[in-house]
């Protein structure tokens, strides 16, 4: 019987540290699995006993590249908790630093991590050698995204603006509206890489994945909206854990999600797209009907060109709100000290890779008496080692180093962020 | 050793690690977009597994190094890469000061694993997270949470000069006033970290009316003692002042010893 185990023992180009082992059998995966091997920080742990104006700031650290998803998340958690609600030029604010976080996050996974799969490069540094014109726009798109993020957040990496209320400062209009010229650029940017990934080449493979997603009633979702997937969930957001629910298992430091009655399930911008591309802006449907690519898309792989159409949507919608944009009345409302008594909130944003959940319990003392944090990786972990399963037939035929690169590159098809998902928390066991 | 492409003498060997952290300091380095590909062209990027899947075996001229030690297996892996590397630098809070994952370092970490994770024998974590520091000797640190794109590009061009990185020592209150920014806690009484934490960030906190909440970790001998006498005398309660200083440089010591007398008061 011919067995081979494929394994890559530190996974380049995703954030974070994970492995990957795959052990295959006449043409099919008897083992696969991402093994997640990141060090747990305990940040559900201490954040008990921390005042809820101290959380942003620290679920920020979570991850360096989508801090601003942690602070959204926590803060309407947090207010949902407290009974804060924000004015809707305050919501503005975050729905544009949120979209600024997705064109850099997204530019930085587009033209950096993955595109250099499809075209045969170890590294985009590489690829720029030889095509130095993508590289340099993919570099000037993630720019921008860091000075939206920069202009409304204070800084791109770990905001120091955002807090449970508001923004400590609202940005002042004339600083925004600089940002327009660049931003027509990337508009065109954005659409060229559409067109630049729809033409690479896609690997053959199409899985029934069950999409999850919010869904809201005008807007592609970003900072707001149901819980909704492909398989007719429709949901609150505060319903979130009685529908889905995480198990633990030995060779992973991030727990995995799933659905109670289903199982895996598929979040990031290919769920988003699924699901929402009857809410995308008009540049962006124009991005997505000139590329030829028909939703739902199935293929894993053609991820890139959710992701790139969603640049476009990011893009075009961070000119929408620039335009409209007027300071609010009052940035910031304030943060009762104290409470009657224990409260709950809860709160689920658009990470770049998916949805994220956050829960806060907090004490009429005002500090934080439970948390629990459910980031996107962890949710798309046991989709992750299913697609894996998917390829083994393919694999059959490859030797071992084509094998092991597109066995990479299937789990960056995920954008996966390892420092997310290894942060940990309560869970349900699955025993056996 | 020649570079077989262009025939000049060979570019130093870069490498950078992750341990535990989020990764943003090594982002900061692909956020340096204007001269990332000039900095790619200077240095041989031998190992960058966030950035590339090629691996180009050691020594390392230079070795970045984001993330503080909390298994076993790092505690390893560092001793490794100070065996590789000739010049190792340590960047951002974690691998400077321990970072936030070290607020374990004040609780029973046994208790905390168990009360959060069902199953903690599959885990694997030390008592503290601790800078790379306290394991091996450590030539320059870039501090921050995360480090500044200026002070990491100073860094890498002293390097290539063979000179000395110009990095500040002082405190942040000097470049808030170089800033021009009305001081927060003279103005409005806002609690700040600023007389006690270094200078690097441009202080963009008091610049939005907030008060600096310790980024980039404690200055050359502060006096937090004094500083959070004065915050008492605002208002704050023991627990707040001792959380005020308990962020992502808590472990630094000064800052972890104010909490420690905060606590005893």
């Amino acid at each position: 019987m011919r067995e081979r185990t494929l394994r890559v023992d530190y996974l380049a180009r995703v954030e974070g540290e994970g492995a990957l082992h795959l052990r295959l059998r006449k043409g099919e995966a008897v083992e696969a699995r991402l093994e997640i091997f990141e060090p747990p920080r305990l940040f559900e742990g201490f954040l008990r006993g921390r005042a809820c104006t101290e959380v942003p700031d620290l679920t920020a650290r979570i991850c360096g590249i989508c801090p601003a998803s942690y602070q959204m998340s926590s803060t309407q958690a947090l207010e949902a908790a407290l009974g804060l609600e924000v004015e809707p030029a305050v919501r503005d604010l975050r729905r544009l630093l949120h979209l600024g976080e997705w064109i850099e996050s997204h530019a930085l996974h587009v033209y950096l991590l993955h595109a250099p799969d499809f075209l045969g490069f170890d590294d985009a540094i590489r690829l720029a050698r030889q095509a130095p014109d993508p590289v340099r726009r993919g570099l000037r798109l993630k720019k921008l995204g860091n000075a939206v993020m920069r202009s409304v957040g204070g800084r791109e990496i770990h905001p120091l603006n955002p807090c449970v209320g508001g923004f400590y400062r609202a940005p002042e209009r004339e600083d925004l509206v600089a940002l327009l010229p660049e931003l027509e650029w990337a508009l065109e940017a954005a659409r060229e890489t559409v067109r630049w990934v729809a033409g690479f080449t896609f690997p053959e493979l199409e899985r029934p994945y069950e999409f999850v997603a919010l869904r809201h009633p005008q807007e592609y979702p970003v900072n707001e909206g149901r819980v909704v997937s492909s398989e007719g969930l429709d949901i609150p957001v505060a319903e979130y854990e009685e529908h889905f629910e995480e198990e633990q298992v030995p060779h992973s430091t991030a727990l995995r999600s799933r659905l109670r009655e289903r199982g895996a399930y598929l979040v990031g911008p290919l769920a988003r797209l699924n699901l929402n591309a009857d809410r995308l802006s008009p540049p962006a449907r124009e991005a997505l009907e000139e590329a030829g690519v028909e939703v739902p898309i199935r293929n894993p792989f053609r991820s890139i060109v959710a992701r790139s159409v969603e640049l476009v949507e990011a893009v075009a919608g961070v000119m929408v709100l620039i335009e409209r944009y007027r300071p609010p009345e009052r940035p910031r409302l304030p943060v009762p000290e104290a409470l009657p008594e224990a409260v709950v909130g809860h709160g689920c944003t658009e990470a770049p890779r998916g949805i994220l959940y956050h829960r806060y319990r907090v004490g009429a003392d005002g500090l934080v008496e439970e948390a629990r944090i459910v980031p996107p990786t962890a949710q798309n972990q046991a989709s992750i080692e299913e697609d894996l399963r998917s390829l083994a037939p393919a694999l059959a035929g490859m030797d071992r180093a084509e094998a092991t690169w597109l066995c990479e590159q299937a789990i960056r098809n995920y954008d996966p962020c390892m420092s997310c998902s290894a942060h940990f928390l309560t869970l349900t066991l699955e025993e056996g | 050793m020649s570079d077989p492409r262009n025939g000049k003498r060979p570019r130093p060997k870069l490498a950078v690690w992750k341990l535990a952290s989020c990764d943003g300091c090594q982002l900061s380095l692909l956020d340096c977009e204007d001269e990332l590909l000039a900095v790619a062209g200077a240095v041989e990027i031998a190992s960058f597994p966030e950035v590339s899947r090629a691996e180009i075996a050691g020594p390392y001229d230079v070795s970045l190094v984001e993330g503080s030690i909390t298994t076993p297996h790092d505690l390893e892996r560092i001793q490794e890469v100070r065996r590789q590397s000739r010049v190792l630098v340590a960047i951002g809070a974690c691998a400077t000061a321990g970072g936030i994952q070290a607020l374990r370092n004040f609780a029973d970490v046994q208790g905390l694993v168990g009360a959060v994770y069902g199953r903690p024998e599959y885990i694997r974590t030390l008592e503290r997270s601790t800078p790379v520091s306290d394991h091996v000797p450590v030539d320059y640190e870039l501090r921050g949470c995360p480090i500044s794109k200026a002070q990491l590009l100073e860094l890498v061009t002293a390097l290539l000069a063979g000179r000395a990185p110009d990095l500040p020592t002082s405190s942040l209150c000097q470049e808030c006033k170089q800033m021009g920014v009305v001081c927060v806690m003279v103005a409005h009484g806002t609690p700040c970290l600023g007389p006690v934490t270094q200078a690097g960030c441009g202080a963009l906190c008091p610049a939005l009316g907030r008060g600096c909440f310790g980024c980039f970790g404690p200055m050359e001998a502060p006096n937090p003692d004094s500083l959070a006498a004065r915050w008492r005398e605002l208002g704050l309660t023991p627990e707040a002042v001792e959380r005020g200083f308990h962020t992502f440089n808590a472990w630094a010591e000064p800052f972890r010893d104010v909490a420690r007398r905060e606590d005893g008061r």
